[in-house]
């Protein structure tokens, strides 16, 4: 789960990292009470889980509260890469002598944690990394043994920090790691990092993502999630304890595990191109055991999309048997009833599938088209969904 | 042949039961994998029962292997405890750790990989289907009865995947199915099971299952390149993914342009890789190679 910038600066706060807090306000009255009461030149952020806020015009300085209201007016309610601004951070204008750029990430590759610092860069961080990669340094971080002081003074030496500000990087350094590992993040980033008036180096931004696997132990991130702006459809699904992805086409997709619901996207989107350019119209994965109830609960968030015109249901049966899933396909449409009103193509592979043909077929719901293969079902999805 | 596991493994559970352990375990016994005890240190010194089968429950993994001679270790415990499981199999010295269960965090992983760096365990996974070895050894929770043995190795990110590909050719056979896991962070990667299957002699052709996220398969391209002599075909999943966006594995996100299906495909295409549309597209490339060898 990505967070957003006042999301982040919460957590910075709470692990020691310098930052300034200031207000998030979801009106532009309040936006204009919130620069009153802070005072002077303040800077008006949109929040957003969106990089280029401020090439969107979603970053404004304001010298008067008037102006905040007015630039807070304008910044509520736009689109920044396709996400509505619906609130935004006031925080007092800095006078900033100097940008760095510092973070905390997981490196895949190399199966170990990385942090990444450079103090030539700040905002323009990718284009130091083009033109001068020397200035950007990569240092691992060992999993086992973490950041101390002592290592923690050795990134701020080698990032080349300036010495009136190494006692502050040193302790930036610590809690920004604190931030990583006690939140169980895969991402900690500070960008800009800045020398302020007076010496002071301050989080000016923040982007942190955590681990959703870890939610389990961090109950206090559920606060953090922005029910306003998930999807309808997959917030109802999420509420279902489903694994639901929104997507633009019009063939409601249901299968068992992950890669073969990735793969079956695939399939349709290749399948759809002969027939109009057709589309997945969602990814939603039911699992190993596939219940009558979780059929139902998948097929009634699918059917409820009204871009969805046709639907393909692809499941293998590895441990769960064909015939429990064709029971719950059966079962699913007598508790939708009248509201599944869409062809579904159902392919079963894998073990018992004889029996689980056998049902569907004894059924003979008018919905129900049962296709052997993959790519065949795929097309005839496709097929169903453009006319 | 084989790769990793076979007839004479000795497998031990842990979580043996638990609810997903105890089912687990039943299906690999069927499967005719040599299952010779469990773990779980509230129960140590029962047993379980499984048809006429009689499995010890030790308290500890080391306790297990001494009393055994087990060599390897399955976990299906749940995700809060499975670093302190990987932890205790890796100081037992296991030679092979599959790790099941999926929700892991991944710092979690990280650190018990970390923790594993110059010891003497494998570990698979997690959040992966496990290993078989067809007709010997089951060590995970792939449908035994998918398809026997054959000439073809296969890794995968993907469980599901890995079934629909055995399936798709099961008319052949497969030396070693290898799942190594969906997770950002996993014991065995691509590279490694590559390396097994070139280096085991059973083992005629290759199949490689990949998916969005990460650069595992841009590697593994190279490493094909440089080292595998054996024809391999590809399949990736994910090219229809928008950017961003979860979908299911936690490794299978697309961040930025690195990652997408289209540039794996890519690289492993410049190393010589054929490479499906389709999982039953694949299977038929790696039965023209099978049937010219």
């Amino acid at each position: 789960m990505d967070l957003m910038e006042y999301q982040a600066k919460e957590l910075f706060a709470k692990h020691g990292v310098p930052v300034t807090l200031g207000k998030t306000v979801e009106t532009a009255e309040d936006a204009r009470a919130a620069a009153q009461e802070i005072g002077g030149v303040v800077v008006v952020k949109a929040q957003v889980k969106a990089g280029g806020r401020g090439k969107a015009g979603g970053v404004k300085l304001a010298k008067t509260p008037q102006e905040a209201e007015e630039h807070a007016r304008a910044i509520l309610g736009m689109q920044i890469k396709g996400l509505t601004v619906n609130r935004v951070l006031i925080v007092p204008a800095e006078s900033i002598e100097e940008e760095y750029y510092f973070s905390f990430l997981l490196d895949r590759a190399n199966r170990s944690y990385l942090c990444i610092a450079s103090v030539e860069g700040g905002v323009e961080i990718e284009e130091v990394a083009k033109t001068n990669p020397d200035a950007v340094k990569k240092i691992p971080v060992d999993p086992g043994k973490g950041v101390d002081e002592a290592t923690a003074a050795a990134i701020v030496d080698e990032a080349g920090f300036p010495a009136e500000l190494r006692d502050q990087a040193i302790g930036l350094v610590v809690g920004l790691y604190k931030v990583f590992t006690e939140e169980d993040a895969t991402l900690v980033e500070v960008n800009p990092l800045a020398r302020l008036e007076g010496d002071r180096l301050e989080a000016l931004d923040g982007k942190v993502s955590l681990d959703e696997n870890a939610e389990f132990r961090h109950e206090d991130h559920a606060a953090f999630e922005d029910k306003a702006a998930a999807d309808p459809l997959e917030a109802k699904a999420k509420a279902k304890g489903l694994n639901y992805v929104k997507l633009d086409g019009s063939v409601g997709i249901i299968g068992n595990g992950a890669g073969l619901v990735m793969s079956t996207l695939d399939v349709v989107a290749y399948a759809g191109e002969n027939h109009g350019g057709q589309k997945p119209a969602n990814f939603l994965d039911i699992g190993g055991g596939a219940s009558a109830q979780v059929m139902a609960d998948g097929l009634d968030v699918i059917l409820n999309d009204p871009q969805v015109k046709s639907v393909f249901v692809n499941v293998f049966g590895g441990i769960t048997s064909c015939d429990a899933v064709a029971n719950g396909i059966v079962q699913a449409l007598e508790i939708l009833g009248d509201d599944a009103n869409k062809p579904l193509v159902v392919r079963l592979d894998g073990n018992n599938v004889e029996e689980g043909r056998r049902i569907l077929d004894a059924a003979n719901h008018p919905l129900v088209i049962d296709v052997p293969t993959m790519d065949g079902a795929a097309d005839k999805a496709a097929e169903l969904a453009s006319k | 042949m084989s790769v990793w596991v076979n007839k004479d493994s000795k497998v031990i559970v842990q979580g043996i039961t638990g609810g997903e352990g105890t089912k687990h375990t039943a299906l690999m016994l069927k499967a005719g994998t040599n299952v010779v005890g469990g773990v779980n240190a509230r129960k140590a010194g029962t047993t379980v029962t499984h048809g006429d089968v009689e499995l010890p429950v030790f308290a500890t993994v080391q306790e297990a292997m001494e009393k055994t001679g087990a060599d390897v270790s399955i976990a299906f415990v749940p995700a809060p405890f499975t670093k302190d499981a990987m932890v205790e199999a890796i100081d037992a010295e296991i030679p092979l750790l599959v790790v099941i269960t999926e929700g892991v965090p991944v710092q979690d992983t990280a650190e018990a990989w970390a923790y594993a760096q110059g010891k003497k365990t494998r570990i698979i996974g997690p959040n992966c289907p496990g290993i078989i070895s067809p007709e010997q050894c089951l060590v995970g929770i792939t449908p035994a009865t998918i398809s026997g043995a054959g000439p073809i190795g296969l890794v995968s990110k993907s469980g599901t995947l890995t079934y629909q590909m055995m399936f798709e050719l099961r008319d052949h056979g497969f030396t070693t199915a290898i799942g190594i896991g969906g997770d950002p962070v996993i014991g065995t990667t691509h590279i490694d099971a590559l390396e097994a299957f070139e280096n085991d002699p059973d083992t005629k052709a290759i199949v490689m299952i990949g998916e969005i996220g990460g650069d595992a398969e841009e590697r593994a391209a190279d490493y094909i390149k440089a080292n595998v002599t054996k024809p391999v075909v590809g399949y990736v999943a994910g090219f229809t993914a928008p950017e961003g966006k979860t979908m299911g594995h936690a490794g299978a996100i697309v961040s930025g342009s690195s990652g997408t299906a289209q540039a794996k495909k890519e690289a492993l295409e410049a190393a010589g890789v054929k490479v499906g549309k389709t999982p039953s597209e694949t299977a038929q490339l790696m039965r023209e190679i099978l049937q010219n060898l």
